[in-house]
């Protein structure tokens, strides 16, 4: 992990074992299956639902700073809390609360490489109890609204040179060949692309373990589609899940300065009446 | 406290889709998740007291849900 550009987010499961009962360090559970939690999990581990505490439940939005302060001091986590995030199908939405916690400005968030996959692989200890935490008040910071990108910003820029937009998706999103991926709602009117968009699927990130791959590896994927340290880079999916993980790629692991995440996604720009639509590889 | 054992990946493909699919130990329970091999979504989970049993319900309801 050294040579990434910031490694001291990641760390491995050993770390995770040997650190799992430190008292200022908290690990939460974030699964796309929501159900993975009460199976088993990193004991000592709590477990948020990305579906109804990560996301705003009421307009289409992330959580709101109240709301997250309030799941942070239920979680028995402090400002200065070593926070550390893991989840199912290689961290998808572990990233997903890596990216609302660094936008309210927690300092200490950390992702286990390899996630839950890596650690059942292992054949780790789990635990199916919920641990109690001691209440605590945390405070948020005002958001870091550089972290994320609205519908007018994508608009302004998705042509211009100085931006790569990346689109996150499976191959056969991004052609327009299917509207979703298979087995999971449709969410758009509309198949294909925000023209100009670069296609380099989030998955392609990660090893077979889970874990993410070297340096190298991520900077030969994302440089080899012209996706580089200098361009503004925004990257989407369809609800922006997937694309939180890519953030994270490119933000912390590649250190590119300039990454956000659009969140709106494809389920937005899909919907737009008269949006310009690419379709094809 | 129980360990993850047994851990097992294979791929299959169902009405067309190829899919990833995991099953492990956890105590005396047997779980298995399936997902779709891109993006890497988990679209049916089942748990039985063997391994067989658990596999057969999440293919089961992938089938339903692949239709």
């Amino acid at each position: 992990m050294t040579n990434f550009a910031n490694p001291e987010v990641l760390v491995s499961t050993d770390w995770v074992n040997e650190h799992k009962n430190d008292p200022n360090v908290i690990i939460a559970e974030v699964d796309v299956d929501t159900k993975a939690y009460e199976e088993g999990h990193v004991p000592g581990a709590i477990g948020w639902n990305w579906q109804t505490q990560l996301c705003d439940t009421v307009q289409r939005d992330i959580i709101k700073k109240s709301s997250l302060e309030k799941l942070l001091s239920n979680s028995g986590i402090s400002n200065d809390t070593t926070l550390i995030l893991y989840g199912d199908n290689n961290n998808w939405f572990a990233a997903w609360a890596f990216w609302q916690m660094k936008i309210y400005g927690h300092k200490d968030v950390r992702i286990m490489d390899g996630g839950r996959k890596k650690w059942l692989a292992e054949g780790r200890e789990m635990s199916q109890d919920t641990p109690a935490k001691k209440q605590t008040n945390y405070q948020a910071k005002e958001p870091d609204l550089s972290l994320r990108a609205f519908l007018p910003q994508v608009q302004q820029v998705y042509l211009s040179s100085n931006t790569a937009l990346v689109d996150v998706r499976s191959a056969d999103e991004f052609s327009g060949k299917i509207l979703s991926p298979p087995g999971l709602p449709e969410t758009c009117q509309r198949g294909g692309h925000i023209p100009g968009a670069k296609n380099i699927g989030w998955g392609m990130a990660c090893n077979d373990d889970g874990t993410f791959k070297s340096y190298d590896e991520l900077k030969s994927l994302y440089e080899g589609k012209g996706v580089t340290a200098d361009k503004d880079v925004i990257a989407y999916c369809r609800i922006g899940e997937r694309s939180s993980h890519s953030w994270f790629v490119m933000k912390y692991l590649l250190g590119y300065p300039n990454v956000r995440n659009y969140d709106g996604s494809w389920t937005e720009w899909g919907n737009l009446v008269g949006a310009p639509v690419e379709v094809g590889a | 406290m129980s360990k993850a054992e047994n851990y097992q990946m294979d791929e299959q493909q169902v009405n067309g889709v190829d899919l990833k699919i995991t099953t492990y130990q956890i105590g005396e329970r047997f779980y298995c998740h399936i997902e779709n091999k891109d993006p890497g979504a988990t679209i049916a989970r089942a748990e039985g007291t063997r391994r067989e049993e658990a596999r057969q319900l999440a293919l089961a309801k992938i089938q339903k849900r692949l239709q």
